[in-house]
Order: C-alpha cells, then sequence, then structure tokens
C-alpha cells in the first residue's frame, strides 16, 4: 500500500487498473478525454489508453446512465461519471426505476454491473447546484448499493466489489477528499479494518464512537483530535464502505461498549442514512446503549456559496465536537 | 463594424472588463469557489437589450455575467454577489450562477431553464399577451432531453419562447463535434420552430436582423437564435486545454481596429470603474444570510 497517494489518483489507477485487466469494462462520462480527464482528473490518461471504452458523452446524464445500463444488459460492465453528483437527479428514472428494478423485475435475476460515480460534497465554493451529497435520496431502493470513497479502501477493490455485485451501483466520492492521502491519519490514533469498515481508534478505553462515510473522515478524526487534547475524551471512528445495505455486525461489540454513538454524515439534515442506521442501531443494541444515537449532519438547508455561509451549513469537524459533547453532557 | 454609442461600447466594455477583474482576483486568490465568464460573448446580450422589454422574462445560464450585467448595469450587486459580500444580489448564496432578481433567473445544471421558460412563457401568452420568455443556453446544452420536450410543448402550445444560443463550439472541454450530431437549425426545424443563425459581430446589424423577428416571438410563434460566437477564455479558470492555434474570433479586436479612439477612451473609463468597484465591494463586510430550515435530528445550529 502506497500511503503516499492521494485518494483521486489511487482511483485513476483502479480505473486503469480495471480497464487494463477486463476488455468488457467501458467507462462513460463527460469531459473524460485527454488531455482534460474529466473535471476532477479522476478519468486521466483513460481515454488515450482505451479509446473504444473511454467515451466522452453529450451532456446527457439521462441517457448516459440508460447507455450503460444496457451495456451492461449486453454483458459488459459499466462505470459511469457523472460530473458532479448533483446531476444524479437527471439519471435518477433510469437509475431507480430502470437499472435497479431490472435486476428482479423480470422475475428471473438479470446482471446489471454498473456503477455510477459521483462526485458530491461541498467546502469547495461551488454553490446550492453543485455541492450537495444527494445519497439520501437513493437509500432503500431494492436492487441499489451505495458504496462511499473513503482514504482507508481502496478504490480498485470496492471497484471489483461494486462490479461483482452485479447489480447497479452508486459510488459517492467527497470531491475534498480527492487532494488528501490514502491510509493517513492523525499520530494520536492508529486503524484497522474489521470486515469492510475502517476502524480508525485512540489505543484504550473509549468514550465515544463515530460513524460516518469516508468522506467525512478527515473531519471526524479532527473532531476526535480535539475532544482528546482539550476535553480528554476517547473515541473511535468507524467508516464503511458500503453504506447501504449495511451490516453493521462486525461493528456491534465495539458499538455496545462505549457511552455514546453518533453518526456524521454530510448531507442535508433529515430522512438520511444516519436516521436509517440509528433506527437499525437502536433495535439491535438496545439494552446495550447507554444513550441514545445522536446524529450530526449538514443544515436542512441549500448549500450557499459563499464560503463563510457554506462553512455554517455544512458539517465541519467543530460541529461533530458539539454534537459529542453536547450529547455525552446530556 | 457600423460605430457604436458609446452607450452601447461602455456596456460591453464593462462585461469584459467585469469579467477580466474576476479571472484577475481569482489568480490572486481572492475569490472563491468557480466562475464562467462571457469574454468574446458579450455582444450577444447587448445586441439584444434593446429588444426585450422590462416586462420580458429572461433565463440565464451558468455563464451568465453578461446576461445579467446587460439587463441590470449592476456590476455592484454582481461582484458582491460572487465575492460573498454586503449587498450581494442573492445574498451570496446563488453565487455566479444561480441569480435571481427580478424577472432575471439563472441556473447551473444545464438543461433546468428551458421547460421552466416554457411555463413562464405560457402564463405571459394568457396574461401579459406581447410579452416573452427569453432562454440563453450553450450549444452544449442541446445534449439535454429537456431541451426537446420544453421545445415541443412550447411549439404546441405557440408560445411566446425565445431561445438564443451561444453557440462557442465548444462545451466545457469538449468540441461541438464530439457532442452534437446534426444541426441546431435541423433540431429547431423537427419541431416546425423557425430558426435563425447569426454570424455578425456587428450589432446594428445584427439588431436590424433580429428587431422582426422577436416581435414574430410576442405573437406566439417561438424561435431559436443561434449565434456562431467565440470563448475566448477557459470554460471557468485555468481549464482551456484547447490547441493554442484554434481561432477565436473577437469582435473587439474587430471593432477596435475600425475605432481606436473610441474604444482607448471608453476601455480606459470601463476598466476604472471596475477597479473602483472590486476595491469597494472587497471592503464591504460579508453578506448576511440565516437558512430557513427546519430543525429535523441531526442539524446543529451554528
Ligand atoms: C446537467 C448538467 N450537466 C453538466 C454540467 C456541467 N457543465 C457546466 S457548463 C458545461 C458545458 C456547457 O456547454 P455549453 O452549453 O456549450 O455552454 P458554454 O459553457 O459553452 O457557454 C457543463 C458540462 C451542468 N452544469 N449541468
Ligand atoms: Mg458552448
Amino acid at each position: 500500500m502506497d500511503a503516499r497517494v492521494r485518494v483521486g489518483e489511487n482511483l485513476n489507477q483502479a480505473l486503469h487498473g480495471l480497464l487494463g485487466d477486463d476488455p468488457g469494462v467501458y467507462v462513460l462520462g463527460e469531459d473524460l478525454l485527454d488531455p482534460y480527464g474529466g473535471a476532477f482528473k479522476i478519468t486521466r490518461g483513460l481515454s488515450t489508453r482505451f479509446p473504444d471504452r473511454v467515451l466522452t458523452t453529450p451532456l446527457s446524464e439521462g441517457a448516459i446512465v440508460g447507455a450503460a445500463s444496457g451495456l451492461a444488459l449486453a454483458g459488459e460492465k459499466a462505470i459511469v461519471e457523472m460530473m458532479f453528483g448533483d446531476f444524479a437527479g437527471l439519471a435518477f428514472d433510469q437509475i431507480v426505476n430502470f437499472a435497479a428494478k431490472s435486476v428482479s423485475m423480470y422475475g428471473r435475476r438479470v446482471p446489471m454491473p454498473l456503477v455510477i460515480r459521483c462526485p458530491s460534497g461541498g467546502n469547495r465554493g461551488y454553490g446550492p447546484t453543485h455541492s450537495q451529497n444527494l445519497q439520501k435520496h437513493f437509500i432503500g431502493v431494492p436492487g441499489l448499493s451505495l458504496f462511499e470513497m473513503s482514504p482507508f479502501h481502496d478504490n480498485r477493490a470496492v471497484l471489483d466489489r461494486m462490479l461483482a455485485l452485479e447489480e447497479p451501483c452508486l459510488l459517492f466520492e467527497d470531491k475534498v477528499l480527492y487532494t488528501r492521502r490514502m491510509y493517513e491519519v492523525d499520530e494520536l490514533f492508529s486503524w484497522d479494518l474489521v470486515e469492510d469498515v475502517a476502524v480508525v481508534r485512540f489505543d484504550g478505553d473509549l468514550d465515544y464512537a463515530l460513524i460516518a462515510p469516508g468522506g467525512v473522515a478527515h473531519r471526524a478524526i479532527a473532531a476526535m483530535r480535539t475532544l482528546l487534547l482539550s476535553h480528554d475524551l476517547a473515541g473511535a471512528l468507524l467508516v464503511p464502505s458500503r453504506l447501504y445495505p449495511f451490516d453493521p455486525a462486525a461493528v456491534l461489540p465495539l458499538l455496545g461498549q462505549v457511552g455514546l454513538v453518533c453518526v456524521a454524515e454530510d448531507g442535508s439534515a433529515g430522512g438520511t442514512w444516519g436516521s436509517h442506521l440509528a433506527a437499525d442501531l437502536h433495535t439491535r443494541l438496545w439494552g446495550s446503549l447507554r444513550r441514545p444515537i445522536r446524529l450530526v449532519s449538514s443544515a436542512d438547508s441549500v448549500i450557499p456559496t459563499a464560503a463563510h455561509l457554506e462553512r455554517d451549513v455544512v458539517l465541519q469537524d467543530s460541529t461533530i465536537c458539539r454534537a459529542v459533547l453536547e450529547a455525552l453532557d446530556g | 463594424m457600423n460605430r457604436l454609442a458609446d452607450e452601447d461600447l461602455a456596456l460591453l466594455l464593462l462585461i469584459r472588463s467585469f469579467e477580466r477583474k474576476l479571472l484577475a482576483l481569482f489568480e490572486r486568490g481572492e475569490l472563491n469557489g468557480t466562475t464562467h465568464t462571457c469574454l468574446g460573448q458579450e455582444y450577444v446580450p447587448v445586441s439584444l437589450r434593446p429588444l426585450l422589454r422590462d416586462g420580458d422574462w429572461v433565463f440565464s445560464n451558468h455563464r451568465g455575467h453578461g446576461h445579467y450585467l446587460a439587463r441590470f448595469e449592476d456590476p455592484e450587486g454582481l461582484l458582491a454577489e460572487i465575492m460573498g459580500r454586503k449587498g450581494a444580489v442573492c445574498d451570496g448564496v446563488g453565487g455566479s450562477q444561480h441569480l435571481h432578481r427580478d424577472r432575471y433567473l439563472s441556473t447551473g445544471v444545464q438543461g433546468q431553464s428551458l421547460p421552466v421558460a416554457t411555463g413562464v412563457a405560457l402564463h405571459l401568452k394568457r396574461r401579459e399577451p406581447g410579452g416573452l420568455a427569453c432562454v440563453y443556453i450553450g450549444d452544449g446544452t442541446w445534449g439535454e432531453g429537456a431541451v426537446y420536450e420544453a421545445l415541443n410543448m412550447a411549439q404546441l402550445w405557440r408560445l411566446p419562447l425565445l431561445v438564443v444560443v451561444e453557440h462557442n463550439g465548444i462545451a466545457q472541454s469538449t468540441p461541438t463535434e464530439l457532442q452534437m450530431a446534426g444541426t441546431i437549425a435541423g433540431r429547431a426545424a423537427a419541431f416546425g420552430i423557425e430558426h435563425t443563425r447569426v454570424t455578425s459581430l456587428d450589432i446594428s446589424e445584427i439588431r436590424r436582423h433580429l428587431a422582426p423577428l422577436v416581435e414574430t416571438v410576442r405573437g406566439g410563434a417561438p424561435l431559436v437564435v443561434e449565434f456562431a460566437t467565440h470563448r475566448l477564455g477557459p470554460h471557468s479558470k485555468g481549464d482551456d486545454t484547447r490547441p493554442p492555434d484554434v481561432v477565436r474570433s473577437d469582435w473587439y479586436a474587430a471593432y477596435q481596429a475600425e475605432h481606436p479612439d473610441q474604444s482607448a477612451r471608453l476601455e480606459a473609463a470601463a476598466r476604472a470603474r471596475v477597479d473602483a468597484i472590486a476595491e469597494e465591494v472587497a471592503a464591504r463586510p460579508p453578506a448576511a444570510w440565516t437558512p430557513a430550515a427546519g430543525s429535523p435530528a441531526g442539524w446543529m445550529p451554528a
């Protein structure tokens, strides 16, 4: 594992490797061709090496996902790059009412190896239509899995896993994460994988546990640092790669020991992955939980463009910190 | 090129200086986020300005600073919006590509605006006959299916919809040949919608040509006006991957050559005006805004 590589480079290398190893894999999206290589440069170099299978498309998100589904239906494998995850809205019907349903609605299973990559999240000043994480709108769709890119999960392994499911998968990619390093954590903590879940923790008794998708990992770790150094509170962070469906069995022992479980996520508050997960964990951990599971997310708001306004709306490390302190106080 | 009235050239150069200033501010790290300048395309909204009325609606897109300035001549409010300062048109929430003021609206998702403008045109037809809805879109935006759904309805219902296409031959990094089969004229023809292509860079000529056509729109005949134009700058900032020898005609270079004195005088004035505005706006306090949020679980008020 090369610890210096950036998360975006790791993803780029994963796509190179995948296209190189499997002649059935296609990549479709807007502005993918070199030298541009995609709006976030994740597809850089791919079109030069694999010109027949890396296709730049018109601005046609619905048809891009539809065409990718057609490739999958015909026995190929397709990876779609949404330029911004926000535009998955234009492909909602193809994702929810065709790709996901077609796996099972014809009576017998129709394999549909399809990945839709969604660069998501704010803190970049891109404004209300280019900064969201639309995750919550895709939770609970039969036949649709949700994954999130993380600094602890090798993207090649994640892509292989998604394609092997033979069901459509959304991969949420926090845009800020692209430039962070893989496998790097604050020296106060160590990390390990417990099955699918990366566990970043203080070595000792734990006061609380955070659960967060990969895009929130750095904000969560920064909050853990402050909580440890300024408030003497020791925590662990759990980062699953697959968010939905998510089987928490492997981490239940850890969650059952701590004084507080808090789910932190990037999307706007209300009807979120965290609320779904909390409902599940309340049932499974009833009897060992010491307090209600705490949710913390971005505000129930559009994401403003101006940096100072955006900071107040989008989840920050300070928001996580306050949520933990408030919950442990209460 | 025909000599322009000082007023027109001053507005054109205001837009150009404004856009240049934005790129300079970005380079100095004084702007955050993203922006799309209309360098080279300034003459499109300025040509249309006297053909549109206050009661008309204008729908703009990501490359909309020129559209906004040609409508309102409000560089202070726009810059404050882009810089997140007090006096911002939309309190710093919308930013460069989400503006709303009176009957002017822009959105950052391609293809969204055409169906919305169709609804507005339906309203105008019944409630304010003679009014129209003008929508600016780029060539790349013709990839979106919603564009065709809207054109079909507009023609079926004979709506006063004016579609202004700024065909600059590129969408972000993708040349038109790689993203459009056929032509815009052919697509309009498929719906039986009038189409006209404007290749001139001469504002007086353009106005003469378009004035009677825009009148037919007011009577309920949708129209597609396709400007053959050129994006001089990057898509947003620092992201121009076109080879340096790609042709980029600049209306201003042509005009300047023929009218050097007027150009020099008004360009100096426009630059000075924008410099002063930038300084004044930068010194303003940050824009204030509070989300009108409910309080579902998970939200920690700041
Ligand atoms: C639905 C949607 N897809 C993609 C984008 C990203 N994007 C913004 S502008 C643009 C290119 C638009 O090209 P065109 O319509 O020709 O306008 P131009 O930028 O040339 O003025 C793209 C791909 C978007 N904003 N909305
Ligand atoms: Mg264009």
